[in-house]
């Protein structure tokens, strides 16, 4: 089976849990030895691993015809595809799309991030997906988050394969409910022209079908899972004076940053030995700079600012609670990353990640006091720090993309 | 003639309220009232009360023929005289029928039997004091909490002066054995043993209406059991009347009529001590590890299985011989309530029953914040510096100088006396 799939980040180069979400499903997916995934991302950087899967980059994909030599387009382009797949793929180009800023070679240069004209992007992926859809064979279509949701309908419309769609995330997530009425309409396109919806928990599930107005019947969870860290054993701990609480991720109103700082004050109120990490950057960092110094708890609060790569299991590793206060998390990787380290996890109950854990604490994102005597309780029980790490682990290591890449088959199949 | 020794367990726990880690050396106050009343409440009117009456109406219509007995945990005694003073009436009643025993337990419902041995001596004495205050009799018949029992265990029991224990029907123990014999202690002979008989008990408790139950064919597999197998103990949860089963399924039918079948095939009821007087002991029975009810494994991990039980249940265990040197009324009540079964239970992940936490990591923080008061507690009264011996020293001296104080006085009295007399003379 041939699976065109449009994403939008793919590792190494990523910037949120989208990107990792997409290489762990392909690579599940792709342990069905049928099953052929070509992988579509606006700007490539010739550094993804293709083992498994082909990548094609959007911004490589011409969509305005040029006449270019072989050996200029291979200077150019060379490094991340070969140009005669270039030259084949020009022979798609089937529309005048003269009217968007093309480069020499009749390519769009894409940023691949979430820059200020997103939904000029959004629409140009729409310009080569068309082309794609033209000249590529494939079975199914398959959109990841509502960015390529027009490029995966276009290509629907113009090949007459089914289109599935999976839901990283909604718009009621990111907003805390006041949606944003462009994007809501292009989710809603998306989801109605989608021939199956996979969310990837019940709490996507239920707004893709209450706010979204979907047919529950065609709406699927299909939980995350997490990838195996190849050198776990690298990830150590230093002992401490103090234990460490974290917070890592981006510090805006989705993730709930301020009911960490409110419950890391509960806390200080009892015992002086905790320290708080606030990993992370973004719109609310000042904010929770001075909600930290308004409390009185700076000398025990700690930002680092953002990181990446290796250093979020490193600070993960060097952790004893790790904390995700979201107020509304589609799914949410990290309290999964946090006890493949060995790592207790405190999670609240909004995050789609709650339906699968056992050995995670769940509050609700409001509930600072639970949250409080949570990170007390671990960080003064070693029976209870031990308990959530051993059987955590047990229990994360049993949740595998290779499952999840199954469910995903099956509804391909369904739809087929 | 075969015999039917039915007994009937009451244990409702003093649930603890949410209880967060901001309250610890703030808040003494351990315990949800509100639901306690309520739930005692619910019990009393679906089960208690209706089971007492009908069971108080076989007493008379069988004159005194049907024969039963009681296990109702000192917390439970508690909460009924509070909550529900008839019920304790009711049983009054029943008690003096003559018909009724009431069995000794560990009053707190507690796991003292396998952690703290004083403690248990301790508390099945408090608990045989209140049902002799209450019901006019001694028992002289243990049920121990979740009937857990060892080897160890009935050996104690048995030099507590009490004769006869009863245990759970449990492969590993029986192996081929049948539980309807009376069997001994294996080598403290004089404590008789009374096997549950597993089957025929959960029938009645769990499967009544899905199997369609009648008293009639309930007597008749009692009464086509070989000739030898004289006793059937039918030993389950109050409850079972009127809550696990339905008043609408025919339940209370169904034990009314059961003194008539029973008669009918020649069936009598006793009470457990009657049991051990007329009956000889068929054989030793040996347990050399703890065995409950609870459970296919019939062990004792639902309550001790998991990392959070241990240290729950060691922490606790800890300064058992420190809080009974304390004389504070309020902490030794404290003291007993956290150590029901069913705290260390809502701690399993597999197996937390009748659980009001959300989960076992839910039940040990709130449990472990209690107890964290509860050992300040402790600590204000004997810190935890002095050891345990030297402490003990220090409160003997005390007493000694307390009494040599008071012989001192005398003395000094009657010198003084003397004084005044010779003075008159």
């Amino acid at each position: 089976m041939k699976a065109l799939m449009f994403g939008w980040e793919f590792p190494p180069h990523i910037l949120g849990g989208l990107g990792t979400a997409s290489y762990g499903l392909t690579r599940g997916m792709a342990m069905q030895n049928d099953m052929e995934i070509t992988f579509v991302i606006p700007k490539p950087h010739g550094d993804e691993d293709q083992s498994f899967l082909k990548i094609i980059g959007a911004s490589n994909v011409p969509v305005v015809w040029k006449e270019n030599d072989w050996n200029y387009v291979n200077n150019r382009i060379g490094r991340m595809m070969h140009p005669d797949e270039y030259f084949w793929l020009r022979n798609g180009i089937k529309y005048d799309f003269r009217r968007i800023h093309t480069n020499d070679l009749g390519c769009i240069d894409f940023s691949g991030r979430y820059p200020n004209n997103l939904i000029e992007e959004i629409s140009n992926y729409e310009a080569v997906a068309s082309v794609l859809a033209h000249k590529m064979d494939f079975d199914i279509i398959h959109s990841h988050d509502w960015l390529t949701y027009p490029a995966g309908v276009f290509a629907k419309k113009i090949s007459g394969k089914p289109l599935v769609i999976h839901v990283h995330a909604t718009d009621f997530d990111r907003s805390r409910g006041q949606v944003n009425p462009t994007v809501y309409g292009i989710e809603k396109r998306g989801m109605d022209a989608a021939d199956h919806i996979m969310t990837v928990s019940n709490l996507t599930r239920a707004i893709v079908i209450e706010k979204y107005h979907q047919d529950p019947r065609k709406v699927t969870t299909v939980h995350n899972a997490v990838e195996p860290v190849s050198d776990i054993e690298s990830f150590t701990k230093t002992p401490r004076k103090d234990k460490v609480v974290t917070f890592l991720g981006r510090i805006t109103m989705q993730k709930g940053p301020e009911y960490f700082v409110e419950a890391a004050y509960r806390v200080l109120q009892k015992t002086k030995d905790v320290r708080f990490v606030m990993a992370g950057s973004g719109d609310m960092m000042n904010a929770m700079i001075d909600l930290v110094a308004k409390r009185n708890i700076a000398d025990r609060f700690h930002f680092t600012g953002f990181l990446k790569g290796r250093q979020v299991h490193e600070m993960l590793a060097e952790s004893d609670v790790y904390i995700m206060p979201s107020v509304s998390e589609p799914f949410g990787i990290s309290p999964l990353e946090a006890m493949q380290v060995g790592t207790p996890s405190i999670i609240s109950k909004q995050s789609g990640c709650a339906e699968i854990l056992t050995h995670a604490i769940k509050t609700d994102y409001w509930d600072i006091d639970a949250m409080a005597d949570a990170i007390y309780a671990i960080v003064k029980n070693p029976a209870m720090h031990k308990s959530l790490q051993d059987l955590g682990l047990d229990e994360v290591n049993n949740i595998k993309w290779e499952d999840a890449g199954r469910k995903v088959r099956a509804i391909y199949e369904s739809v087929m | 003639m075969k015999n039917i020794c039915f007994y009937f367990q009451l244990h409702q726990p003093l649930r603890l309220k949410r209880y967060r880690f901001f309250e610890i050396g703030q808040d003494h106050y351990y315990y949800d009232d509100f639901q306690a009343e309520e739930r005692i409440r619910y019990f009393v009117e679906k089960a208690y009360l209706p089971a007492n009456q009908t069971i108080a109406e076989m007493i008379r219509s069988s004159n005194g023929k049907f024969r039963c007995a009681y296990s109702i945990s000192g917390i439970t005694l508690e909460q009924l005289e509070q909550y529900a003073p008839e019920v304790i009436d009711s049983f009054k009643e029943l008690a003096k029928t003559g018909s009724v025993e009431f069995l000794a337990e560990p009053y707190a419902h507690s796991l003292s039997s396998v952690f703290d041995a004083n403690e248990f001596e301790m508390q099945v004495k408090m608990h045989s004091d209140k049902i002799e205050a209450l019901f006019g009799k001694r028992p002289t018949t243990l049920f121990n909490a979740e009937l857990i029992y060892s080897d160890e265990i009935g050996e104690l029991v048995s030099k507590m002066g009490y004769k006869t224990m009863m245990i759970d029907e449990a492969k590993q123990i029986l192996g081929w054995k049948s539980p309807n014999y009376v069997y001994s202690h294996s080598y403290a002979p004089k404590l008789k043993l009374l096997v549950r008989n597993h089957k025929l008990s959960d029938d009645i408790a769990f499967r009544f209406s899905s199997m369609y139950l009648t008293s009639e064919s309930f007597i008749g597999w009692i009464a086509s059991l070989p000739e030898g197998e004289k006793v059937v103990n039918i030993g389950l949860g109050y409850e079972a009347f009127g809550i696990t089963q339905s008043s609408q399924s025919g339940i209370f039918d169904f034990l009314k009529s059961l003194p008539y079948h029973a008669m009918e095939q020649q069936i009598g009821f006793m009470m457990p001590s009657e049991i051990r007087k007329n009956n000889e002991s068929a054989g030793q029975l040996s347990v050399p590890y703890p065995m409950s009810w609870v459970g296919k494994d019939k062990n004792l991990t639902p309550w001790t299985g998991n990392d959070l039980q241990q240290e729950a249940l060691n922490k606790l265990y800890a300064v058992g011989e420190r809080v009974r040197l304390c004389s504070d009324k309020p902490l030794l009540r404290d003291w007993l309530m956290l150590q029901t079964t069913d705290n260390f239970r809502y701690m399993s992940h597999k197996d937390a029953y009748g659980t009001h936490f959300e989960n076992a990591y839910d039940a040990f923080m709130n449990y472990m914040n209690v107890l964290a008061d509860f050992l300040v507690r402790v600590d204000d009264q004997y810190p935890t510096s002095i050891e345990n011996e030297e402490l003990n020293e220090l409160l003997k001296t005390i007493t000694q100088q307390e009494k040599e104080i008071e012989t001192l006085e005398d003395e000094v009295k009657k010198l003084k006396s003397r004084k005044q007399k010779t003075v008159i003379e």
